[in-house]
């Protein structure tokens, strides 16, 4: 039997095994806390932060999902500080994606009272559609990099390692190596990336055409990949490789 | 031209023997590889990642997550020469945007846009290390400074390295060989008493010796959190495990640094022999050096220093006959202000995109490559042989108690000799910009940042404030890395503030969602209050989103992200009002 740890959540004395993060023993007594990027099958690398909580003594808020217990912890999990930045980070997060298809965030939107226009004329993260294989399309305007897509192609299950992130800071996206299509990548299409997307970012195509309600030939032609292609054909004055990825796609039309 | 070959298996086949003598080590080859590879071929096409990632077994979507991660690989191809002019406070109340601008004109190029002939490219860097020579710029390998902003034609054709050190302080410890206009070779380091503090180490003290001196000299780290060094080297001596390692720190990309790029370029010795007394401290055989990709001619410098400390036996196996190995290692980081984040700098060296790790674990337990890990700054290691030479009682007639030793003044921006300046912890602002520095030129003294990007602002008001770490923590304010940025009151504080916001929105490495996200708001909020459509709740907005970074953000930069503007906000409450708020 693991040893028994103390500590005060909110108030309350709470009792959990060592080893258990904040988030466990928050949830144990009934303590809301919010998350986006937890995900009980992945590695956690407490990205989004909407799980901070107050530890007194702390001079910042801690994540409580990587965040362990430990002995005599004084909690709080809804402190002005807390407050604040959940609600400012779902604002934030709200301004620059579509968040139309991950209807929790939006509930918590709700909970925080965050304001929805706060941050509108800030530049939005609206890559095109990506409609590149059979099996999925994928939306990076709906994308909150969670990282879980990432992470299950890779050690978190699949190990097939085609995807990866591209630029830094605001710009980060999730693609492929030299944004490839994916049936060019290491893809297996094992569409584990498809079932832990906590958003419409990844989505089976059939579902995707039949929400669409559009006949599937026009659909391909809205899809914004072609256009795409050409956009990079014309960024890249030199030809360099001798058989470049624009030709590889010619010669599959 | 380099980019019109068309590349055959002849042209990979170069590659692939470069590849050679790396393939063993695998992933923590991959940013020495990029490099490589990239000077081979100019830029870094999809065949040669590919091929890159096949020889050292790393993934090839990884391999491009790591290109497009650093601002100086390049996954297109770029121009023959690329003019990185910087854009940060220094230099741009300096000139330095004009500058930028001026050079794009000249070559009918946008920004990162190639010259039609292939030639030219123009780029705004981060700060470049180069504060007391701004505006300055890094044109190819050769730092600029003091560039003529209208004159593009005179400083993108300058043959010379017109950035030599302005050194000057009226203590010379750390920098007794440094600003000469030369590099200080072994026989004149050893001249001036250099190695006395290995050979008494190796001579007269056990390894936990050395850990007991350096915890009574009361040395605290110089690369800005100041946490004592003498503590973590026994953690790390103490942390279970064979393998450890010793990493120097010098990323040095702090904008308003620039002390540890003098001391490498000007007395590369001094750091070396800090760093083989740290591994025989720690028990560690490898140490590693992590270089900014802007510092060309430091990392040349070193290799040369490295070189001829293996000839003489002072660096290597069987130390001066001791029986004690220490390699070191140089590795070349490729523009990411992160990576001189610890865990960030391990991930860089492990062949990674440069995101921090979260701590706890700490690197005294699972710092490189998971193993017991002392990471220190440059300024800090350098502090190590005088320590050990002369003892910590000597160490401490300079400084404070709780703040001894020597210091580093990093001074720029509108005094009369930017330079860097040795001084001993506990002279004033007044004394180092006033004494030193020559004082405030353009007119009566405004501000100073105080601590670089990362630090906050202050007036007069804290003119007299003794520089120490207590005495400035008591303040509010903090050294940071040593940076003096100095404003006359002409200068319009908004415009700074709006170059620090851009530095952090560019520099943000995305991991976590309060920094990813508010740096980015918090510049375009800055920017359009400067534009002219300042709305009456940005205060309320800035404060929110620096608050949110300061205490949700996963590391450091994003929690120090906003700590200028708050400061401003605070000293200047009415900055970002609009013509409504005042009616
Ligand atoms: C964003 C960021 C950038 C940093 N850059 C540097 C740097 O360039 N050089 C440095 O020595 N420390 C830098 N640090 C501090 C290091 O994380 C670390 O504290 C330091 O290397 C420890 O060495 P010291 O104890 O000798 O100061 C940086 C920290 C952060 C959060
Ligand atoms: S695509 Fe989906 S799973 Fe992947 S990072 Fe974006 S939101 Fe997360
Ligand atoms: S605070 Fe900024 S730099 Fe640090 S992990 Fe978060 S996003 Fe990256
Ligand atoms: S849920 Fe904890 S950081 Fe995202
Ligand atoms: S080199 Fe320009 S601000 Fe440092």
């Amino acid at each position: 039997m693991s040893e028994i740890i103390k500590l005060y959540i909110d108030g309350r004395k709470v009792e959990a095994e060592a080893g258990s993060t904040l988030l466990e023993a928050a949830r144990s007594c009934g303590a809301e806390v919010p998350t986006i990027c937890y995900h009980e099958h992945c590695s956690s690398y407490g990205l989004c932060r909407l799980c901070v909580v107050e530890v007194e003594g702390q001079r910042t808020l801690a994540p409580a999902c990587v965040v362990e217990i430990e002995e005599g912890m004084d909690v709080k999990t809804q402190s002005d500080r807390v407050v604040r930045s959940r609600r400012t980070i779902l604002e934030m997060l709200d301004s620059a994606v579509d968040l139309s298809e991950a209807p929790e965030i939006v509930e918590q939107l709700a909970v925080y009272g965050a304001d929805r226009e706060r941050f509108s004329g800030g530049t939005e993260r609206t890559p095109e559609i990506i409609d590149d294989n059979p099996m999925f399309i994928r939306d990076y305007s709906q994308c909150v990099l969670c990282w879980r897509c990432v992470q299950v192609c890779a050690e978190d299950a699949q190990y097939a390692f085609a995807i990866n992130f591209s630029g830094r800071g605001y710009e980060t996206s999730i693609t492929t190596s030299y944004e490839k299509s994916l049936t060019e990548s290491s893809c297996v299409f094992c569409g584990q990336c498809v079932g832990v997307c906590p958003t419409g970012a990844l989505k089976p195509k059939r579902e995707w055409l039949l929400e669409a309600g559009t006949e599937p030939s026009e659909i391909m032609r809205m899809t914004r990949s072609e256009r795409r292609k050409k956009r990079r054909r014309q960024e890249r004055p030199y030809q360099v490789v001798s058989s470049t990825q624009e030709e590889r796609d010619d010669d599959k039309r | 031209m380099k980019q019109e070959l068309t590349r055959s298996e002849m042209d990979l086949k170069e590659l692939k023997e470069l590849l050679l003598p790396m393939v063993n080590s695998g992933r923590t080859a991959l940013l020495p590889a990029l490099h490589a590879a990239q000077e081979l071929y100019g830029w870094l096409p999809e065949d040669v990642a590919a091929e890159i990632g096949r020889q050292l077994r790393v993934p090839e979507a990884d391999v491009y997550g790591v290109i497009d991660f650093y601002s100086m690989f390049y996954s297109r191809p770029v121009a023959r020469n690329i003019a990185r002019v910087c854009g940060d406070p220094s230099c741009s109340i300096a000139g330095g945007l004009r500058a930028v601008d001026e050079a794009c004109a000249h070559l009918g190029v946008k920004l990162d846009e190639v010259s039609g002939d292939g030639e030219w490219m123009v780029e705004r860097a981060p700060c470049l290390g180069l504060c007391e020579h701004a505006p300055a710029a890094l044109v190819g390998d050769r730092a600029i400074g003091n560039i003529d902003p209208e004159n593009p034609i005179d400083w993108l054709s300058t043959q010379g390295d017109g950035a030599r050190s302005v050194v000057g302080g009226d203590i010379r410890i750390l920098t007794r060989n440094c600003g000469n206009g030369f590099t200080t070779g072994l026989k004149e380091y050893m001249l001036s008493g250099g190695y006395s503090g290995l050979r008494r180490a190796l001579g007269e003290l056990t390894p936990s010796g050395v850990v007991d001196e350096i915890k009574a000299s009361g040395l605290v780290g110089r690369g800005g959190a100041a946490f004592p060094t003498g503590l973590k080297w026994e953690g790390v001596a103490k942390a279970s495990g064979e393998t450890k390692y010793v990493v120097c720190n010098a990323d040095e990309s702090e904008p308003g640094t620039f002390k540890d790029r003098v001391l490498m370029e000007d007395d590369p010795h001094q750091l070396l022999e800090g760093m083989v007394l740290a591994g025989y401290a720690v028990g560690a055989e490898k140490g590693y050096i992590y270089v900014r990709g802007e510092y060309p001619q430091a990392v040349r410098i070193l290799n040369e220093a490295l070189g001829k400390g293996r000839d003489e036996g002072l660096v290597g196996r069987n130390i001066a006959g001791s029986g004690f190995d220490f390699d070191i290692e140089i590795r070349v980081g490729a523009g990411a202000y992160i990576c001189g984040e610890e865990t960030a700098l391990f991930e860089s060296i492990e062949g990674k995109r440069g995101f921090p790790r979260i701590k706890p674990p700490f690197p005294t337990t699972h710092g490189l490559f998971g193993r017991p890990t002392a990471i220190n700054n440059v300024e800090t290691l350098c502090n190590v042989p005088h320590i050990i030479g002369k003892g910590s009682d000597a160490f401490r007639k300079c400084g404070t108690r709780e703040s001894p030793g020597p210091k580093l003044y990093c001074v720029s921006g509108d005094v009369d000799n930017p330079g860097l300046y040795e001084a001993p912890f506990g002279v004033t602002l007044r004394y180092v910009i006033e004494e030193l520095a020559g004082g405030v030129v353009g007119g009566k003294l405004g501000s100073v940042l105080l601590g670089g990007a990362a630090g906050a602002f202050t007036t007069a008001k804290s003119y007299d404030v003794p520089l120490t770490i207590e005495d400035l923590r008591s303040e509010n304010l903090s050294l940071g890395s040593g940076v003096l940025m100095v404003f006359h009151e002409g200068r319009d504080v908004r415009l700074v503030l709006e170059g620090l916001a851009h530095f952090f929105a560019d520099e943000s490495c995305g991991k976590c969602y309060p920094c990813q996200l508010g740096t980015q708001r918090q510049y375009e909020i800055i920017h359009r209050a400067n534009a002219g459509q300042a709305l009456s709740v940005d205060r309320q907005r800035l404060s929110d989103v620096g608050w949110t970074m300061t205490d949700a953000s996963l590391c450091g930069l994003g929690q120090t992200a906003a700590t200028a503007v708050l400061s401003a906000l605070d000293l200047w409450p009415n900055l970002f009002d609009t013509d409504e708020d005042e009616l």
